[in-house]
């Protein structure tokens, strides 16, 4: 079974904006074959840097997202039925394992934890994977890397990841930019202006240093973006705001009506 | 004018100056002397104003209120008065104010002509249109009606007590309420003391306490009440600050206007705000805010003594027109309000020969410092405004330059009739900005030592009954070691009171209840969860079974388990629920309506209720403490207890004190969760502030140990979360709990988020 590597490579540099040291220590932790787990709220640029990552080591990505029902099969592979007998089907991580790719879990906390456990031979100097069903066990490609994302954030007491499996994992730990240079990558990332692009930052931030005080998490980089994007396409910058930065993350009047005051205050 | 002494019987034979005056004396066929004094001038006056028919009408009504056997006062209260009535609603109300004035006396309420006369004009002034003050009848009519009656069983009936009152409190009623307002306030009184003279004559009188309290509820404009919470998220959102605001009366303080200002208490400002010049109540709140947090951002105390009074108010202005310039290009949005709320004087408003004229240069100068199309001509104005340009050009300037400009402002444009008494004021006030204390160090003052004696309360007496005491380490920081056995923990059964009492608490918020059933039915595990993977099972798993097939004919061995059953409840959450019982929980909330301690009662029953219908084990615990040798811990629900009145007794009769030696409480409440057996352990905090003890003077201390506490739960699988109810608690909130924390902004409504947040977090 051969498995094309060159699908699953990134071939166009992605636009990434470094926010300290994290692309060197990602290299070290690579050429080192250590697993990582990048934490951080959401929207702050966690799968994008993963993207990087993979681009600039050369090495194939295999992204999977997380969720509540997702099985150890759906990771790791299983049998489909065919009309002469039955064929093995890898699953993401197998494939990444069998040709070397890095392989991102990304909220990992969604799974389930007897889902996560699966990782677990991987992550440590055995470096393998068994298929119980396939009766096989995988030695894991040089080159392969395990990499999860995870919102600390979260709230919920539920969703926390277990501390047998944080304790496998090199970690970084990832915030919203500070202010000048988020109002770069912005800027580049949509090709809004400067000026503008710093105000919705300061928008931005507003929303932020309400967080713990009736919001969760404040607005993300992603959501900037978006409202960059539609105010690039001709839309007015307050509605922009509005419909992008303030009405998704809260039902609250009260602090609705603060952000569309800082909305107000910033686009005069 | 004829002298001598006047028949006081006859005053109808009083002659009067003029003749025509004289014709209409004898129409109104009046025998009451103090009226003929004033008759001949309230004649002129209601000359000046009404047309022959109307001045017909206003004779006639002045005989027929001569005429009620009430003495002169109707009469002369309405010859006074009208005139000033008719200028401010027209003259057409006089119908309804005769046919009220018949009510009256028809009714038992004849007393009350005279006080409904004797407002009137006053509040005709405020109302400004006829609708108004017909409606102002409507209500006054309503009262007497509803409050005329036989009392306590008595035959005859008696006149409203109230309704006197009413009339005489009517001006400043109709200056601070809209009329719908005056009409709710009125309202209130007649149905809490329609049947209580004495407390209904208070109310009307403005001197019960909740007379006030009603009439604050109804004023016009923005009540600070009301965007409170709004203000404090202003402040943290748009300009990082959570200092605490502290409004202040304008309701019962006319002469000296209060005026915005800041201290160590926290940010002052009025308790309500009218719109104004097309501002929202709301945004003037935003500018004062804006503005104060501007001086404290940018402005440096100047020292005052060797100033004179008019060099620091140049510098104030000067100074408070550089921090708007800064604040306005922090945000721009700003600028319309203040140019809004900022006055424009007219500039040749001021004449120098007669008045002093200091304060309108200065409003004038402020208005161009911050308005470019201010459209003043006068050089030396724009020559400073362009040096003031030129200061803060360049960055942010400072109060110190900023006060050389404006004393050499004072030296070149000052004037010998600056020195006059009399002051030009019109347009000069900018009631957005702060009185400016801040602005100011007096050098002779001494600083006020503020001494900490902190007074010990001798209630050593009592000795802690129950266990013997369990001894708990403590944490540190400053060695970065435990001191052992440090803390005497003293767990006892909480006393008991009226279960009761819950009870009537959770009838009370039976709506809210009822919203929180909803919520606990989602996330109530459905009652039955598929177990899969089962040899024998009560039905046939078909995902299962089919992969178990597909390995079959793969050759490779077969899962038997195919299949799967139910069982029901999936949730595995033990929780304990920690009350911090210190002293200060006694407090009373904003509103003064309840305690900290109650509300908390509230809270603590709709969780333990909420808790209960999931089904969650849960256990409630109290804590505080007097020094490390005695912290106390109450048992007030046990896992293996149920919801019952022994547990509602406990909880009715939890009282507050001492103080909050948090870290040997989370440790005891610890002990007990982590012997439990549970996917998930819940230790829920409810504090209202920061740890703290009297025996130690260091606050970082038991910060550290509590952070101590919570470090050393999480080893043992207990996750500690707090609800802050200190509105400061984000200065130590984050370092003891991580991000496991929230702070409850709005404590009225701990009663509906203690059990909502209980449901996010177990989501
Ligand atoms: N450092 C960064 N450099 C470039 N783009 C970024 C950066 N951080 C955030 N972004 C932008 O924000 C968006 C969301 O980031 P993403 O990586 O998807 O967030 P996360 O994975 O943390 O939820 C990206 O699509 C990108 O537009
Ligand atoms: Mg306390």
């Amino acid at each position: 079974m051969t498995t094309d590597k060159e699908q699953y490579k990134v071939h166009k540099e992605p636009f990434y904006q470094a926010q300290g040291k994290e692309v060197v220590l990602y290299e070290a932790a690579y050429a080192a074959r250590l697993p990582v787990m990048v934490k951080g709220p959401t929207g702050c640029g966690k799968s994008r840097f993963v993207e990087y990552m993979a681009w600039k080591l050369g090495k194939p990505l295999i992204t999977v997202a997380c969720n509540e029902d997702m099985t150890a099969s759906d990771l790791v592979g299983r049998y489909l039925l065919e009309a002469n007998g039955t064929r093995w089907l890898d699953g993401p991580l197998t494939t990444a394992a069998r040709i070397g790719a890095i392989c991102y879990l990304d909220e990992i906390v969604e799974a389930r934890q007897d889902t996560t456990v699966v990782i677990h031979p991987l992550t440590d100097h055995r470096r393998t994977l068994p298929l119980d069903k396939k009766g096989e066990l995988i030695e894991a490609h040089p080159d392969f890397q395990l990499v999860i994302s995870y919102n600390p954030g979260y709230q919920s007491l539920m969703k926390d990841l277990k501390q047998s499996t944080k304790q496998r994992f090199t970690a970084f730990d990832f915030d919203y930019p500070e202010a000048t240079l988020e109002t770069q990558i912005i800027a580049r990332e949509t090709g809004l202006d400067e000026a503008t692009s710093a105000k919705l930052v300061k928008i931005g931030q507003t929303a932020r240093n309400l967080k713990g005080h009736g919001l969760d998490e404040g607005i993300s980089t992603r959501l900037i973006v978006y409202a960059a994007t539609l105010i690039k396409n001709g839309v007015d910058p307050k509605d922009a705001c509005r419909m992008a930065m303030a009405r998704p993350i809260t039902d609250d009047s009260d602090i609705r009506a603060t952000l569309d005051h800082a909305i107000d205050a910033t686009f005069a | 004018m004829t002298t001598g002494i006047r028949p006081v019987t006859d005053a109808r034979k009083r002659p009067m100056m003029h003749p025509q005056v004289q014709t209409y004396w004898h129409e109104v066929d009046c025998g009451f002397p103090p009226v003929a004094d004033v008759f001949e001038e309230c004649v002129y006056e209601a000359l000046a104003v009404f047309s022959r028919e109307q001045m017909k009408a206003y004779l006639e009504a002045a005989r027929v209120l001569g005429k009620l056997g009430r003495g002169p006062e109707p009469m002369l209260a309405f010859l006074e008065e009208w005139p000033s009535v008719v200028t401010a609603v027209g003259a057409d109300v006089l119908t309804p104010v005769m046919d009220f004035v018949r009510a009256m006396q028809k009714s038992p309420n004849g007393k009350a002509i005279a006080p409904f006369l004797q407002t009137l004009a006053a509040v005709a002034r405020r109302l400004q249109s006829a609708e108004q003050l017909q409606f102002y009848i409507d209500i006054a009519r309503d009262l007497m009606v509803r409050t005329t009656g036989s009392i306590h069983g008595h035959h005859t009936t008696f006149p409203s007590p109230g309704l006197p009152e009413f009339f005489a409190q009517a001006p400043f009623l109709a200056k601070l309420l809209s009329m719908a307002g005056v009409k709710n306030w009125v309202e209130y009184g007649i149905r809490n003391y329609g049947n209580h003279p004495e407390r209904q004559v208070e109310y009307f009188q403005l001197k019960s306490a909740d007379s006030r309290a009603v009439l604050q509820r109804e004023r016009h404009g923005t009540l600070f009440a009301d965007v409170e919470r709004q203000l404090d998220l202003y402040l943290r959102a748009l300009w990082c600050d959570s200092d605490t605001l502290v409004p202040y009366s304008t309701a019962f303080d006319e002469i000296r206007k209060p005026i915005p200002y800041y201290d160590k208490l926290g940010l002052r400002v009025p308790d309500v705000f009218d719109d104004a010049q097309g501002v929202a109540g709301l945004d003037r709140y935003r500018a004062v805010l804006a503005h104060m947090i501007g001086h404290r951002r940018w402005s440096k105390p100047q020292i005052a003594d060797n100033w004179s009074p008019f060099q620091r108010m140049a510098v104030e202005f000067f100074e408070d027109c550089r921090i708007e310039n800064l604040l306005m290009r922090e945000y721009p949005g700003l600028r319309r309000i203040f140019l809004a709320l900022h006055p424009k004087p007219v500039e040749d408003a001021c004449d120098p020969e007669t008045t002093s004229c200091l304060r309108h240069r200065l409003a004038m100068l402020s208005r161009a410092l911050i308005d470019p199309d201010h459209g003043y001509a006068d050089t030396d104005l724009l020559t400073f405004a362009g040096r003031f340009h030129e200061l803060i050009a360049a960055g942010e300037s400072s109060t110190d330059e900023i006060a050389t400009l404006a004393l050499s402002y004072v030296a070149k444009t000052r004037r010998q009739s600056d020195q006059l008494a009399k002051v030009h004021f019109d347009d000069t006030v900018v009631d957005y900005r702060d009185d400016n204390r801040q602005l100011w160090r007096f050098i002779e003052e001494g600083d006020e030592e503020e001494a900490f004696d902190e007074e010990r309360r001798l209630e050593q007496n009592k000795e802690p009954q129950g266990l013997p005491p369990r001894h708990y380490h403590e944490w540190d920081y400053q060695s970065q070691t435990y001191r052992p056995d440090w803390v005497s923990l003293y767990e006892a059964l909480h006393p008991s009171g009226n279960p009761a009492v819950i009870d009537r608490l959770l009838a009370k918020h039976a709506a809210l209840a009822k919203r929180l059933k909803r919520l606990l039915d989602l996330l109530k595990p459905q009652d039955k969860v598929r177990i899969r993977y089962q040899e024998d099972g009560t039905e046939l798993d078909l995902d299962v079974a089919i992969r178990s097939l597909i390995d079959f004919k793969g050759g490779a061995t077969p899962d038997p388990r195919i299949n799967m059953s139910h069982r029901t409840d999936g949730r595995d959450i033990t929780v304990m629920l920690l009350l911090d019982l210190s002293e200060s929980l006694n407090e009373k909330i904003a509103d003064g309506s309840q305690t900290i301690l109650e509300l908390s009662q509230e809270a603590v029953s709709l969780l333990a209720w909420s808790i209960e219908a999931l089904g969650d084990p849960f256990a409630i615990a109290g804590f505080h403490s007097d020094t490390r040798h005695e912290v106390r811990y109450h048992h007030i629900k046990g896992f293996s207890e149920g919801w019952d009145d022994a547990v509602k007794g406990r909880l009715a009769a939890m009282e507050a004190g001492w103080s909050t030696r948090m870290g040997a409480a989370l440790r005891h409440a610890g002990h007990y969760l982590s012997a439990r057996k549970a996917d998930k352990k819940i230790l829920l905090l409810l504090t209202d502030g920061e740890p703290a003890d009297i025996d130690v003077a260091d606050p970082q201390h038991l910060r550290a140990d509590a952070k101590k506490a919570v470090e050393e739960l999480a080893t043992k699988g207990v996750t500690t979360f707090c609800l802050s109810l200190d509105p400061k608690a984000d200065e130590y909130v984050r370092d003891i709990f991580g991000n496991r924390y929230e702070v409850l902004d709005r404590i009225e409504r701990l009663p509906e988020k203690l059990p909502m947040l209980y449901m996010a977090l177990t989501k």
